[in-house]
């Protein structure tokens, strides 16, 4: 299995260790509903270096992402700052999600997801080359997410910066952006595994505890995060996946990969937030029922803020507010609402 | 992990009985087993005065991490249930021998004890 440069770090620190797309990652360091809230009230650290960071050489960087993704870099060519989108293959699936970073003067960096890291190498290759464009994975990066309401504080104890209205940070060692997969203030820290090394333990000296990759995924559902390979897939177009708001057609005559076969997407289906009052957690791959209607649970967990069962599901458009699902043979009502249950039920 | 007590008795899936002065005996889960499943969120226990064969299984135990069944160590008649667990299943998780108890049983043969594992070869099983 493959080893992230902190894995000394998370054996020596009771980290539970699992498979995690081919990599030893920690699920949890005991707790993982203590590790959620301490996220959720004061700051955590996490290791997500297992996740792909790619860079590119060339003059028509701009050129180049404007044809492989949806969304639009024009928005982010006046900034150094980052933007999200799916990528999408030509018959408008989504292939992975990923952040695109311009690090000035129309330069890019992508940091995709992990279990896709081969295939995106190749398509990304594959496109890049009619654009005269250079694709460089960086194979022993860095990444630390540190994130939490009190993560400015941390930040600040290295680096002073000016926190308000910040994107990106860039010096010689590290590229510092406010991103992350939690709902909350939080930043990105991409560097060589030396550097972070230096900063997971200082971030670990000023008694930020570090958080697994459980509490991980409960912070990005209550947050209405989609995590690819549960929510969306290769089966999946963006509009049916709660993504409609990262396809740009502004400019109408810009062709992205996947353009048409989307353009013809007959929106049959959503993906939607339920939650239940009642007892008991309604897991991905559950079928959800309403009058005229049904969907099927993306992903669902118990929420450590809000202490019930919250899910995504993908459900035929013309849902009403409420369903029905069986949850171990017993009825239980479901309502439905919006993905970010932060904003929907707080 | 907790040293596992050796006044109780276990089946291989992790739950554990343990003989009262009274005769009932009562049930939970292992230290093993809580850390396996990580944070518990939610018990579905038994009614009082349901009948169960040994091995069948009985309650829920649900983390956030996924849902298990939990299995009756012995044929009887459950006598209580720990309402605690309730309102508080974390008690499990921290204290899975005393205060996160599951269930008592009236039961029914006593001798079916002597099919369950004891402390030493039920902790060499789930080391495994």
């Amino acid at each position: 299995m493959k080893k992230t440069y902190l894995n000394e770090f998370h054996s020596a620190h009771n980290g539970n260790l699992v498979d995690f797309s081919g990599w030893e990652m920690p699920i949890n360091y005991g707790s993982q509903i203590n590790e959620h809230n301490e996220v959720r009230a004061n700051v955590g650290v996490f290791d997500v270096s297992h996740m792909a960071v790619f860079d590119f050489l060339g003059d028509n960087q701009v050129e180049f992402l404007r044809k492989l993704l949806p969304n639009d870099v024009n928005k982010i060519l006046n900034d150094e700052r980052a933007l999200y989108s799916p990528l999408l293959n030509e018959n408008g699936r989504i292939l992975d999600d990923l952040i695109v970073y311009h690090t000035g003067n129309n330069n890019f960096r992508i940091i995709s997801n992990c279990a896709t890291r081969q295939q995106n190498k190749l398509w990304f290759n594959e496109n890049a080359e009619q654009f005269g464009v250079e694709v460089n994975f960086q194979e022993d990066a860095s990444i630390i997410a540190l994130q939490g309401p009190n993560s400015d504080k941390i930040l600040s104890s290295l680096y002073s910066i000016d926190l308000k209205n910040f994107h990106i940070y860039q010096d010689e060692e590290v590229m510092i952006a406010r991103t992350g997969y939690t709902g909350e203030i939080g930043y990105e820290i991409i560097s060589n595994q030396e550097k972070g090394l230096e900063l997971w333990n200082h971030f670990i000296s000023k008694d930020v505890r570090p958080i697994g990759l459980a509490a991980r995924d409960t912070l990005r559902l209550e947050a209405g995060l989609n995590l690819y390979g549960s929510d969306m897939s290769i089966d999946n177009h963006p509009y049916e996946s709660n993504l409609g708001w990262t396809i740009d057609n502004t400019d109408t005559n810009r062709a992205y990969i996947g353009k048409e076969s989307i353009a013809n997407e007959t929106n049959t289906k959503k993906l939607i937030g339920f939650y239940t009052e009642e007892r008991g957690v309604l897991r991905a791959g559950s079928k959800v029922y309403f009058p005229g209607g049904e969907g099927v649970v993306t992903s669902g967990t118990w929420s450590p803020t809000f202490k019930k069962n919250i899910g995504f599901c993908r459900v035929d458009a013309n849902y009403p507010a409420q369903g029905n699902a069986l949850l171990r043979d017993k009825e239980i009502n479901l309502h439905f609402c919006e993905t970010n249950f932060l904003k929907h039920l707080k | 992990m907790a040293k596992v007590p050796s006044n109780l008795k276990f089946l291989d899936s992790h739950e554990w009985a343990r003989v009262e002065d009274d005769g009932t005996v009562t049930v939970g889960i292992s230290d093993h087993a809580q850390e396996l499943l990580g944070d518990i969120v939610f018990v579905e226990l038994p009614e009082v005065g349901k009948e169960i064969s040994q091995s069948s299984d009985i309650a829920i135990v649900e983390s956030v991490k996924a849902a298990s069944d939990v299995y009756s160590p012995l044929t009887g008649e459950v006598t209580e249930i720990n309402e605690a667990l309730n309102d508080n299943p974390e008690i499990i998780n921290s204290s899975p021998y005393e205060d996160g108890w599951f269930f008592k049983i009236k039961p029914q043969d006593i001798s079916e004890m002597e099919k369950l594992l004891d402390a030493a070869a039920y902790e060499s099983s789930s080391e495994g």
